[in-house]
């Protein structure tokens, strides 16, 4: 089973809750898949065993077969070749990888080669967390293939959490596709509901079923509340706004280390959640 | 004219609440909000829309049923996992489609079309404080960095229009596209963070990118008194790196009750947290 963590909103507790389900269940793989900024290790200290590069394709231009005859460019849909008359740039962090120029490309001037955009690491974080994360390189823009190569580290075999980026964009989407369930967390803000609803349409068109973790609880107001009823979107945990919990967070520690009772609050969660599908 | 983008690295730091509070006391300027999947400014700040743009970012692929002979070509040849064999026949998947044309290029009987897509749409509105451009992305697109930079074109547009000479813009959390298009050719970066391990962590990579750019960046700690050493670490590591903390914000529940409100902090109260909003803002402006 897949199940991914999302919000909209940032900094609403998305790997807070990923690293505490992932230490109440057991034999789990965790995957850090917000790979702008990764946190989940922090909490989780794994040993690295592996690290992989990830790279992208980009075009070569071999300049002695090019005839500038600008077919690339003109094919290219995101402005990552640049044909002058006696040169041709490409912009490599604008290319997709997507080989369409050397594809238009008349006298086989262009090849590709592999550009690295960032790491996926691996480790284990005591005896029954597999940790899988993507580091996305300074200056990079492309959050999404390097998300897909994390996500080529799942082991079916497992219980699967894959923490995912804030924002309801590409890289979400990237990271939650394929999963068999969607915890959503958000905080019982103006701010919180706003971006939820935003999510929740998200899961909508990509027909993956999802409850709410409210984060927080105690702050801001009750709409939250109200909308997850009027849309009958259940609330499958509540994590009270406690100056403990917050404490364990700013310090990097998974509270449920330092709080074990909520470990059967996570793992009855999941088997809510097993129940359901 | 002088651009400054408020930016964190890691979300929920205190991005809009910021912004919400230096617009009510700037004013004479012009409001771009960045955030362009998650915008949550408007909750504060009220804007009446003036102008409502379409944003076609970039094209989608479509199957013609009717056309396709099942060849298994354009699968093949889609590098983005894009379409598939389904129960039905090929099918391009939309949100996973990236608009380069690849499929179109290789079917040789002309089943793909290959269409405009409207991915969201930008809006210039009047709010009591200014002038704010912002957009909104539709659920599931690309092309976010694109529609930053359409949304900032806005607002220099209003600024050179109206005479003003200051944007204040908002971003989004992270370090990628949309990231990277709020920051290129800013004046300065005012990074929020927090005193947590996560929060300093994203720190250190939002400061990488500023610097991998070239742009002048000064922090502010929120909430800084809720771990006192991670505030006195990050201090520490903001001194290594040269790099000036403007002023702290202390923790206070009335940030929050000023969100539920729909104000901007500074408004809703007069305690330290907008005292220390005011001293950042008289410092950075």
């Amino acid at each position: 089973m897949i199940i991914s963590i999302a919000s909209g909103k940032g900094g609403t507790g998305k790997t807070t809750v990923a690293v505490n389900l992932a230490l109440s269940l057991p034999d789990v793989q965790l995957l850090d898949c917000d790979v702008e900024e990764p946190n989940s290790h922090i909490f989780l200290k794994p040993e690295i065993t592996d690290v992989k590069s990830a790279c992208t394709l980009v075009p070569v231009v071999n300049p002695n077969l090019c005839d500038y005859c600008g077919k690339c460019a003109a094919a290219c849909e995101y402005n990552a070749i640049v044909v002058l008359p006696t040169q041709v740039m490409v912009f490599s962090e604008l290319c997709h990888g997507c080989g369409l120029c050397s594809m238009v490309c008349p006298r086989d001037a262009i090849s590709e080669e592999t550009r690295e955009i960032g790491v996926v690491r691996k480790g284990r974080s005591g005896d029954n967390i597999e940790l899988v994360y993507g580091l996305l390189h300074i200056g990079e823009i492309m959050a999404a293939p390097l998300i897909d190569h994390v996500k080529e580290e799942i082991d079916p075999e497992k219980t699967v959490i894959i923490d995912a980026p804030p924002g309801t964009a590409c890289p979400v989407i990237a990271a939650i596709s394929g999963s068999d369930y969607c915890i959503l967390v958000t905080e019982p803000t103006p701010f919180g509901l706003y971006d939820l609803k935003l999510i929740v349409e998200v899961l909508k068109v990509l027909k993956i079923p999802s409850g709410v973790v409210v984060n927080k609880a105690g702050i801001g107001d009750m709409e939250v509340y109200d909308y997850c009823k009027e849309e009958e979107i259940p609330i499958l945990l509540e994590i009270p706004y406690d100056k403990e919990i917050a404490e364990h967070y700013s310090e990097g520690v998974p509270f449920v280390d330092a709080i074990p009772e909520w470990k059967t609050r996570f793992s009855g969660m999941v088997e809510g959640i097993r129940g359901e599908l | 004219m002088k651009q400054i983008t408020i930016i964190s690295g890691k979300g929920g730091t205190g991005k809009t609440t910021l912004v919400a509070s230096f617009a009510a006391l700037a004013r004479n300027l012009v409001i771009a909000d960045c955030d362009v999947d998650a915008p949550d400014l408007h909750l504060l700040l009220h804007p009446e829309i003036v102008t409502r743009e379409e944003f076609k970012g970039l094209n989608v692929a479509a199957m013609d049923k009717a056309k396709c002979i099942e060849c298994g070509i354009c699968e093949e040849a889609c590098r983005f996992k894009a379409i598939s064999d389904t129960d039905s026949g090929y099918a391009v998947d939309p949100t996973r489609c990236e608009g380069c044309g690849v499929c179109v290029f290789v079917c040789d009987q002309d089943a793909i079309t290959f269409a405009e897509r409207v991915s969201g749409y930008a809006f210039i509105s009047k709010t009591k404080y200014g002038t704010m451009a912002h957009a909104q992305l539709n659920i599931a697109e690309e092309a976010s960095g694109k529609l930053v930079t359409v949304v900032r074109n806005n607002a220099q547009r209003v600024a050179e229009e109206e005479g003003f000479k200051l944007i204040l813009i908002d971003g989004s959390p992270g370090i990628g596209c949309p990231v990277i298009a709020s920051l290129t050719g800013v004046d300065l970066a005012l990074v929020i963070t927090e005193p947590t391990m996560s929060g300093l962590h994203d720190l250190e990579r939002i400061l990488d990118v500023t610097r991998h750019f070239g742009i002048a960046s000064v922090v502010c700690i929120n909430k800084y008194d809720i771990n006192e050493a991670n505030s006195s670490r990050i201090t520490e590591f903001c001194q290594e790196r040269g790099v000036t903390i403007v002023r702290n914000i202390p923790y206070d529940p009335v940030v929050t009750e000023a969100m539920v409100a729909a104000m901007p902090v500074v408004e809703f109260s007069d305690g330290a947290v907008s005292d220390a909003i005011r001293e950042i803002w008289a410092s950075i402006r």
